[in-house]
């Protein structure tokens, strides 16, 4: 587990999701919609809305960059809204859409 | 169903403008089934000539599968009854051209669910199997699902024990006359591991005939609300499921758990067994009916362009509901049960928990179900 710890310089606050490696699970199945994306993890037999097309930019490229923060950037997301950004990967690490490697 | 944080407008919102592929598919594949329930939305027991072939329900999961629907539910018609029962799920189940696999889910009534079927059900993946039961013991059931069918069902349910297949669903329907049963029915479950569906009875198809016995009472519409407040399934929980299909119960206090929409040509449709596509799989009917899979452009094309299911994506009145405080709640209930007891679709569910749906005046007859597939009833003598 990576116990370098991330700060937001506007805000301050940290998550520390944000300096973990992460990539969509081999399983889960992205689907475009208007609002973003449906998710359907075939293992868990889930199905997680991505409710922001961003969360889609961001959830696709993960595999991409050393760190979510790194494909945040890489996405041009403002660092403002890394934290709702982090928080909601949490949330999709927790249902396995996402997961470490 | 679950749902990360980010919100713009509501999911709700986002949902009710419509998908570009459904998430709830339901396809019958036969409207040939050994039983006649009296409730059957279908109204099944013979199979229509015009079913589509092996080959044309191949073409449709293909389309399916490039539109990315990433599971269906199968049913009838009892589905195991088609030859090529097997032969269909297993396309379905694997990746084909470059797609993914779709998953399967099929209500079944068990008759064919014997020890090698079993087994052999138990070794596919993405597979879900729900067995019907409408009662807790053979009287209850079989009054509605017909002689024999509760020795059918549980024999079913112990050979999917036996053949290890894991946690299966046992589906049942509310009713006045099963309500009082719902511990037990969840105590059935528990025992298999298996999970329990509850869904509300629809006044569709033959279900039109024997509503008024059926429905639940209004003092048993609390009844399942208070207990599903109890044992629903929570985001990411096991629980009962409901297909998020009482949210008209919603206006008695703190919402169900799930979709509180009618998803019908939004996120909802149905495929019948002839290839009409219907706005849901209770909208047997004319009324409802947005096209056939065998035309040009398919199902993609019915599913995106035609026009009945771009009016239902279009913001709908709340007509009569509009000055109570409980439509944000409820929404108006379900679509299906207004229509078939010949109530405006933009005014109360005829099974309204505040009571406006009994004293809602009918604007029309009660429509009868577009087709009916009934067997001829067997001559006495």
């Amino acid at each position: 587990m990576a116990c370098a710890v991330s700060t937001d310089l506007v805000t301050g606050a940290t998550h520390p999701l944000l300096a973990v490696a992460l990539e969509l699970h081999p399983q889960v199945a992205l689907r475009p919609e208007p609002f973003g994306a449906l998710a359907y993890h075939y293992g868990t037999r889930r199905l997680v809305f991505l409710k922001h097309v961003d969360m889609v930019t961001v959830a696709r490229s993960l595999a991409d960059h050393p760190s979510l923060e790194a494909a945040l950037a890489a996405a041009e997301i403002e660092p403002s809204r890394w934290p709702s950004f982090a928080a909601a990967f949490e949330s999709l690490r927790l249902s396995d859409v996402v997961r470490e490697r | 169903m679950s749902a990360s944080t980010l919100a713009r407008p509501s999911l709700v919102a986002s949902l009710k403008s419509g998908l570009d592929a459904p998430i709830c598919l339901t396809w019958e594949l036969t409207y040939a089934c050994n039983l006649q329930c009296v409730h059957c939305l279908s109204s099944s027991g013979q199979r229509d000539d015009r079913e589509l072939t092996t080959a044309e329900a191949k073409q449709v999961l293909d389309e399916l599968r490039a539109m990315q629907v990433f599971y269906i539910n199968i049913g009838g018609g009892e589905p195991m009854v088609r030859r090529d029962f097997f032969e269909l799920i297993e396309y379905a189940l694997t990746p084909q051209n470059g797609g993914d696999g779709i998953g399967v889910k099929f209500s079944t009534n068990g008759a064919f669910i014997d020890a090698s079927n079993a087994r052999r059900l138990a070794a596919m993946d993405y597979l879900d199997v729900q067995i019907s039961l409408d009662g807790i013991d053979a009287a209850t059931n079989d009054a509605v699902r017909g002689a024999g069918s509760y020795a059918m069902a549980r024999r079913a349910m112990d050979n999917l024990a036996a053949a290890d297949f894991g946690p299966f669903k046992i589906s049942v329907v509310a009713t006045r006359h099963n309500v009082p049963q719902l511990d037990e029915f969840k105590a059935l479950a528990d025992s298999y591991g298996a999970q329990l569906r509850l869904t509300r009875l629809r006044p569709s198809g033959r279900g039109a005939d024997t509503w008024d016995d059926l429905h639940p009472t209004q003092a048993q519409q609390r009844e399942i609300y208070n207990w599903l407040m109890m044992h629903g399934a929570k985001d990411g929980e096991a629980g009962v499921l409901t297909g998020d299909s009482f949210f008209h119960l919603n206006a008695l206090g703190d919402p169900l758990p799930g979709l509180n929409m009618c998803g019908a040509g939004r996120v909802v449709c149905l495929i019948d067994p002839i290839g009409d596509v219907y706005a849901c799989p209770f909208v047997i009917h004319d009324e409802f009916l947005a096209g056939n899979v065998r035309a040009i452009g398919g199902f993609d094309r019915i599913w995106k362009q035609s026009d009945l299911f771009t009016s239902l994506r279009e913001p709908q009145s709340a007509g009569a509901c509009a000055s109570c405080g409980a439509f944000d709640a409820c929404q108006g209930g379900c679509m299906a049960a207004k229509f078939f007891t010949g109530l405006p679709l933009d005014g109360p569910d005829p099974e309204c928990v505040i009571g406006n749906g009994a004293t809602a005046v009918p604007i029309a007859l009660k429509p009868r179900p577009a087709a009916d597939h009934s067997k001829p009833a067997r001559r006495v003598g």
